[in-house]
């Protein structure tokens, strides 16, 4: 399956389990996109307002002084204090697999846990390149001697344990935002 | 024989609709998700696969267990190994008191249920959350969970908001995202203040020293992240020697359990990991055996060693839709809790449980470990009978089918003794402590003239083809114009047939009963007076006599160490036809011929457990019936068990009555007024239950039909 037909079957997969799923061209345009996400969900300087980006390749090369001018709201410290204080939290996937729809990333970092979890949203953005057909494959890929919490993430949080009622939105993250960039 | 609490507890949960009603709209939900998350996974390949892996570790559990201590430990973990439960609790009792933990939050784990960690913990001072919302509700209702993976399903959302509303003290309505929301932000400021976390794992392997954790409510992450300690506690069963052997159970777990494609989250920790102040996260991982190296030890319940605690069984179980997982009155419920309630706490627990299996065989097509669920239930059986041998009433039973002579003479008898209750072939009620059997179906009458005196006047033509025909008690001594309708096809395709006199009762009451001395015996007679005479063929037309013929008659006799005859009973295996098999055969070979009806028949059809799960035949009958001329107006459910389940009827008839009356609706529900099947069981049960109902709805053994186009 070339890329293009990945992204297609994970965009499938994922919306159907309730994701929203972008795909950029250029990493400048995913960030327009997601400071557009952040400025909607009125990120602001405040308690509950906060946005969290957890330091990852993506922010490399970006002037994260500028996107902090243009979003008051927005930290790149990660704290516990600051994580359940934050509307969302932003980090990077470091795969994703089509057949499933699940992001996968080396949480080892408690920067990435706490993002990806105490938030109410989570903006995940992933490389289009790293999409896998499927769990065989990517299990065949990781090394749990060099990640030591490895997470697989899959649709936004959810539960069916109040009359088989599906509800989304329990403990983790009640949006799961996923930003595709091609761009290397 | 039930206690008085076990019948109590059972009519308890069968008047309770809230259960009922959830539990019933969850089991047809989930086969059709089921399917629908399965499509395009060869799930035999699938399933064979995890077997495979999860048989390889029980036979090198403590290996596995050392290489996983090995490699968990060289990765900052502590791995404490014990087989008490006991030492489990003070491990982390000593653990949380040397570190001055006051508050714990948990996710989901069976192991720690089953040890009872939570009252433990309380007891000495320290706060204990639950955080998986049905787990939470279930402990703030202080009740057990009814279901291995929707612990609440019992709970309305008026109760769920009656207990949180006294939880946060606010008056809450029953809205259900209102009240997800509610637990949310309580459990919100228990998650960020706790000392403590503890978790099951899904998969423990060993190559790595990773754990698995599964989940879709997020908690779990929460509970591996935020506390500075992490307590995970393993059966020694989720080891795995593999980290490749993740993927296969990973793609069964979540799609077996809910019928989902993939949970929310799966968590793969190997080794230390860092706190939220940069120190690094105490990680305590004990590998609990608790009987389960006596199990690996077993021949027999190894097997049941290969669950991956999906709870599927409980799903399409027709009993536990019915009853839900209180009257298990354990943590681990429906079929495969039956088991492991035998072992992890004592087989004498399992006595009355047992009983609830109706061995239909439902369980053991979606098990994703492959575990023959309902025959391991036979072997508890077999075991309690032997420990504590069979109560009065089956002993006195049983060594009355141990004698075939007395038996028959005893069928022979009841025969005149039945007139005064019996009427048009029914008898409709039966005075006293009788009354509770024909309290929802009239049961047949014992014919006059049992089918092996009929066959005596029945001339068989000369033919080159024989066969034995295997009558079964039912079509003997009730139907024995079933046998009649059979005669007259196979003699239509040039078959003879003979009937050996000495056949007797086919042994699968006494085996399910666990009595395998008998069905040895029976089994013993049987195959000496089918193979008395050289034929082609041995044929049956009930679907549980053609089981125990073809399977059971060797597995039993194994069981009982009789290995001389064994060579006999795959003899006669090997000739062992049901009627629809050998029809089909006959027809396909162009021995035998339908003729058109003159106007096609609408009916439908209903699957035989023994017919569809044990002899795998379903095609068959449909293909025979529309080739004569049959329409098939398919009902809902057409393969779920029709309450009979041979003596079932008669132990639970509270529970076989509304697993019937799900049966007549859904054979209503077609529209045809003529329902066809099998096996003679099954006719018997849904006959009798239209007969109470005064329904004109037609029940027919298949051969009846079929011999309408000859």
């Amino acid at each position: 399956m070339n890329i293009n037909s990945l992204f297609e079957l994970f965009k499938t997969k994922a919306e159907a389990i309730n994701a929203e799923v972008y795909r950029f061209a250029t990493k400048r345009e995913a960030l327009g996109f997601i400071i557009d996400i952040c400025n909607k969900e009125g990120i602001s300087d405040k308690p509950y307002s906060y946005a969290l980006w957890a330091n990852c390749p993506f922010l490399k090369d970006l002037d994260k002084e500028e996107i902090s001018k243009r979003l008051p709201g927005l930290k790149y410290e990660v704290t516990k204090p600051l994580a359940a204080h934050a509307k969302i939290g932003i980090s990077q996937m470091d795969w994703a697999i089509a057949n499933t729809g699940t992001l996968v990333s080396d949480s080892t970092q408690i920067e990435q846990r706490l993002v990806s979890t105490l938030p109410e949203i989570h903006v995940a953005v992933v490389q289009t390149s790293q999409l896998v057909p499927d769990l065989a494959s990517l299990l065949s890929q990781i090394k749990p001697d060099r990640a030591s919490f490895i997470a697989l993430i899959t649709g936004p949080s959810r539960t069916a344990d109040i009359e088989r009622i599906l509800t989304i939105g329990v403990h983790g993250p009640e949006r799961l935002v996923i930003v595709f960039v091609d761009e290397n | 024989m039930k206690t008085k609490e076990f019948k109590q507890s059972i009519d308890k949960a069968l008047k309770n609709a809230n259960m009922a009603g959830a539990l019933g709209r969850f089991s047809e939900a989930y086969v059709i998700s089921r399917a629908k998350a399965f499509e395009g996974i060869d799930f035999e390949e699938l399933r064979t696969r995890i077997a495979e892996i999860k048989s390889y570790a029980t036979e090198h559990l403590s290996e596995l267990a050392e290489e996983f201590k090995k490699n968990a430990e060289a990765k900052g973990a502590k791995v404490f190994r014990t087989e008490d439960p006991e030492k489990v609790k003070e491990y982390i009792l000593k653990l949380a008191q040397e570190r001055g933990v006051k508050k714990i939050v948990k996710s989901k784990s069976m192991a720690s249920e089953e040890i009872h960690l939570n009252p433990y913990l309380k007891n000495a001072g320290i706060e204990v959350n639950e955080t998986d919302l049905g787990e939470w509700i279930i402990q703030l209702a202080g009740q057990k969970p009814s279901h291995m993976v929707l612990p609440a399903i019992h709970l309305k959302k008026e109760e769920v908001a009656e207990i949180f509303s006294k939880e946060v003290n606010e008056r809450l309505s029953s809205d259900i995202p209102r009240l997800v929301k509610v637990a949310r932000n309580e459990l919100r400021s228990k998650f960020l203040q706790a000392d403590m976390g503890i978790t099951g794992a899904n998969i423990a392997v060993a190559e790595t020293g990773s754990i698995v954790i599964i989940e879709n409510e997020g908690n779990a992450r929460l509970v591996t992240s935020l506390p500075k300690i992490h307590v995970a506690l393993i059966g020694l069963e989720k080891l795995v020697p593999h980290f490749s052997n993740i993927s296969p159970i990973l793609t069964a777990l979540p799609k077996s359990a809910t019928g989902q494609m993939f949970t929310s989250y799966v968590s793969i920790i190997s080794g230390q990991i860092p706190n939220t102040d940069g120190s690094m996260k105490e990680l305590h991982i004990i590998l609990m055996d608790n009987k389960r190296t006596a199990m690996a030890n077993d021949p027999i319940f190894k097997e049941a060693l290969q669950c991956i605690r999906c709870a599927s069984c409980l799903n399409v179980c027709p009993v536990f839709r019915l009853v839900g997982g209180h009257v298990f009155g354990d943590v681990y419920t429906g079929g495969i809790g039956t088991i492991l309630t035998a072992w992890f706490d004592e087989l004498k627990k399992s006595e009355e449980i047992q009983g609830l299996c109706i061995q239909c065989g439902r369980c053991k097509e979606v098990c994703p470990g492959k575990i023959d669920i309902p025959e391991l239930i036979v072997e508890l059986r077999r075991r309690l009978a032997k420990e504590k041998g069979l109560s009065f009433t089956q002993k006195a039973i049983f060594s009355v089918v141990n004698n075939r002579r007395l038996f028959h003479s005893i069928l022979r008898k009841a025969s005149s003794l039945q007139k005064p209750f019996s009427k048009e072939g029914f008898i409709r009620h039966l005075p006293m402590f009788l009354k509770e059997l024909t309290d929802f179906r009239s049961l047949p009458a014992i014919a006059d003239v049992p089918f092996r005196d009929r066959f005596k006047e029945i001339r068989q033509p000369k033919t080159t083809k024989k066969a034995a025909f295997y009558a079964g008690c039912l079509i003997d001594f009730a139907y024995p114009e079933m046998a009649e309708a059979v005669v007259k096809i196979l003699n239509r395709a040039g078959i003879g047939i003979i009937f050996p006199d000495e056949q007797t009762c086919c042994g699968a009451p006494a085996r399910y009963s666990g009595a395998f001395d008998v069905a040895a015996n029976n089994a013993i007679d049987n195959i000496k007076a089918l193979l008395k005479e050289e034929v082609d063929y041995v044929i049956s037309a009930c679907p549980t006599c053609t089981a125990a013929l073809k399977y059971e008659f060797i597995t039993t006799l194994k069981s009982q160490g009789k290995l001389e005859i064994i060579l006999d009973a795959k003899r006669l295996a090997e000739k062992t036809f049901d009627l629809s098999s050998l029809l089909k055969k006959l027809i396909d070979g162009d021995k035998l011929r339908f003729n058109s009806r003159f106007e096609p028949l609408k009916i439908t059809y209903h699957d035989s457990c023994h017919l569809k799960r044990t002899l795998h035949v379903f095609k068959e009958p449909r293909e025979l019936l529309q080739k004569s001329g049959c329409i098939i107006i398919e009902m809902f459910e057409s393969d779920v068990c029709c309450g009979m389940g041979g003596s079932y009827s008669l132990k639970f008839p509270e529970v076989s009555k509304p697993i019937l009356q799900r049966k007549l609706k859904n054979i209503k529900d077609t529209g045809v007024d003529t329902v066809v099947m099998d096996c003679p069981g099954c006719v018997m049960q849904i006959r009798g239950g239209f007969d109470k109902e005064h329904s004109s709805i037609k029940v027919k053994h298949i051969a009846q039909i079929l011999l309408e186009s000859i």
